[in-house]
């Protein structure tokens, strides 16, 4: 297929389901319409709010609430677990010690959490961006210990006979190997940043698209639960592209299982 | 051996080298296993598959401590890591995350060497081994033949007294293991440094060497016969090939060698019947 027949194809499975959408919701067969309006909305509908939404611009605040959310808990998020797996993975003893917690807070649902932070942080962004850490921490944790632990021996020996010390060797060795290793989950934890944000907005908040779906639903105004879900995988469809462009400059040395290999 | 003015740039002494395994079984590699290794010396370690030849190379890298016995390098005893030697490892061991004159230049920059320097000599030791216009390719854009040659210039731009080469052309093709061996001894034509060469083809042990080792097949291996091997210099290694010399120094040296190739593929068969 050429990129242009599968373009074609591609916006033809758009293009038939709304078709389908906007029929079924609005068109009566055999003199019952099949989805009801009320409960399924329809595309026009939804094309409208989102249309409304951007040309008063109430949406804007909240897209930057929501960036700002995300963005806050995948920094904060990833500088936590890159130290703290390096630091875990150079020294075992403290590793193996706190092992049983690590697992332990990892297997806890993180949505229980958002009420307890909602608690002791408010209803502002950093409960938000509290909830977005817990997620985005320990993916970045879990592939820096990974990262570390899975040198290759020769490249540590290499290193070693080439005359570093230990501080040189986690500069040139370790270091590299965890970052690579962070980077490559770079998707999945900003992707989790995203959905903590917008989790935590959704449990009760005063702005961000959370909260405007929440809001939404609150006055069974279905269309705009609907607009609220498109207009946010939108939002994380670009910020998906950014990490991809971001990531194809980091890791150049990386051989692509397409390209070169 | 040959210069006794000079003390042995790696001097093993009735080396024994053993590993835990499985608890409180001992695993003996090699034991005592003496040899030396002169000033500008080019010994070549053959031995068959599995037999404690690379054990014994890292024993006089200082990365593994010998059970008994001494290393001496320079007729001081090791402790530690050798810091006279440069190591070519078997398996890819260059940093992936950084370009080839990085690579290169890494050995200098970690000793402090201004970095403008540094990149300069790393640009010279590229095109020595003949890559000069590779030099911000990363490892993975580069064939196994031209990491190799990546890894001779990490490890000569360093200057160490001693190389340490464990089966280093053995993941290559047979033609390009030609190409890597007349390289090899041409770099090392310009300046002898000691090499000691682990390798398991005994037809590259001569055409490099000037002294073969074999080894017995393991466990327990040990050093089990010595030759000169007195091919003029310098050499070409698919031309050395033909010499009648080479022939019969093949044949003398396989005729002991042999023996141990079919013990240690024996204990290799019976090993995974088990």
């Amino acid at each position: 297929m050429t990129r242009l027949t599968l373009l074609f194809w591609q916006s033809m499975v758009a293009v038939v389901a709304l078709a389908l959408w906007q029929f079924l919701t609005t068109v009566p067969v055999f003199g019952k319409i099949l989805l009801p309006p009320f409960f399924f909305s329809n595309p026009v509908d939804v094309a409208s709010q989102i249309i409304k939404w951007f040309t008063t611009g109430v949406i804007w605040k909240h897209l930057m609430i929501t960036l700002l959310e995300s963005v806050l808990a995948f920094v904060i998020g990833s500088v936590g677990g890159v130290l703290v797996g390096f630091w875990f993975a150079r020294q075992p003893r403290v590793a193996a010690v706190f092992d049983p917690y690590v697992k332990m807070i990892n297997a806890l649902p993180r949505v229980v959490l958002a009420p307890i932070f909602a608690l002791w942080l408010g209803l502002g962004i950093w409960s938000k961006v509290a909830l977005g850490v817990t997620l985005v921490f320990f993916i970045v944790f879990f592939n820096v210990y990974q990262g570390v632990k899975e040198v290759s021996r020769t490249v540590l020996d290499n290193g070693r006979m080439l005359g570093m010390s230990e501080r040189q060797l986690t500069r040139h060795v370790y270091w590299p190997s965890a970052l690579s290793w962070m980077f490559s989950s770079l998707h999945t934890s900003v992707g989790f940043a995203v959905v903590g944000a917008v989790v935590g907005e959704y449990l009760g908040s005063a702005a961000g698209l959370g909260y405007l779906i929440q809001q939404a639903e609150g006055v069974f105004d279905v269309g705009a639960v609907f607009a609220g879900m498109f207009v946010l995988s939108a939002f994380v469809i670009l910020i998906d592209f950014g990490v991809t462009l971001v990531e194809r400059r980091l890791l150049v040395w990386r051989p692509t299982a397409e390209g070169r290999g | 051996m040959t210069d006794t003015a000079q003390p042995a740039a790696v001097a093993l002494d009735d080396a024994t080298v053993a590993f835990r395994v499985a608890g409180d079984r001992v695993y003996t590699a090699v034991e005592r296993a003496s040899l030396s290794v002169a000033h500008g010396e080019f010994v070549a370690i053959v031995g068959p598959t599995g037999c404690g030849k690379s054990t014994l190379l890292n024993v006089a890298a200082g990365l593994l401590k010998p059970a008994a016995g001494s290393v001496k390098i320079f007729d001081q005893p090791l402790t530690g890591l050798n810091r006279d030697a440069g190591y070519l490892f078997q398996a890819d061991a260059l940093f992936p995350w950084k370009t080839a004159i990085d690579n290169v230049a890494i050995g200098l920059d970690i000793k402090g060497a201004p970095r403008e320097l540094a990149l300069q000599r790393a640009q010279g030791w590229l095109t020595s081994v003949g890559l000069g216009a590779f030099a911000n390719r990363y490892p993975h854009m580069l064939s196994g033949g031209q990491r190799k040659r990546v890894g001779l210039a990490q490890v000569l731009i360093r200057d160490p007294k001693i190389l340490l080469m464990d089966e280093p052309f053995g993941p290559l093709d047979a033609q390009t293991r030609q190409i890597m061996g007349n390289l090899l001894l041409d770099l090392w034509n310009a300046d002898r440094k000691a090499v000691l060469f682990v390798t398991h083809d005994l037809e590259e042990a001569i055409a490099l060497a000037d002294r073969v080792v074999i080894m017995s097949a393991g466990p327990s291996a040990r050093i089990i016969g010595d030759w000169q091997v007195t091919l003029p210099r310098p050499r070409d290694i698919s031309e050395v090939r033909m010499e009648k010399q080479f022939h019969e120094l093949h044949r003398e040296i396989w005729r002991v060698l042999k023996d141990e190739v079919m013990k240690g593929y024996a204990q290799s068969t019976q090993a995974e019947a088990v």
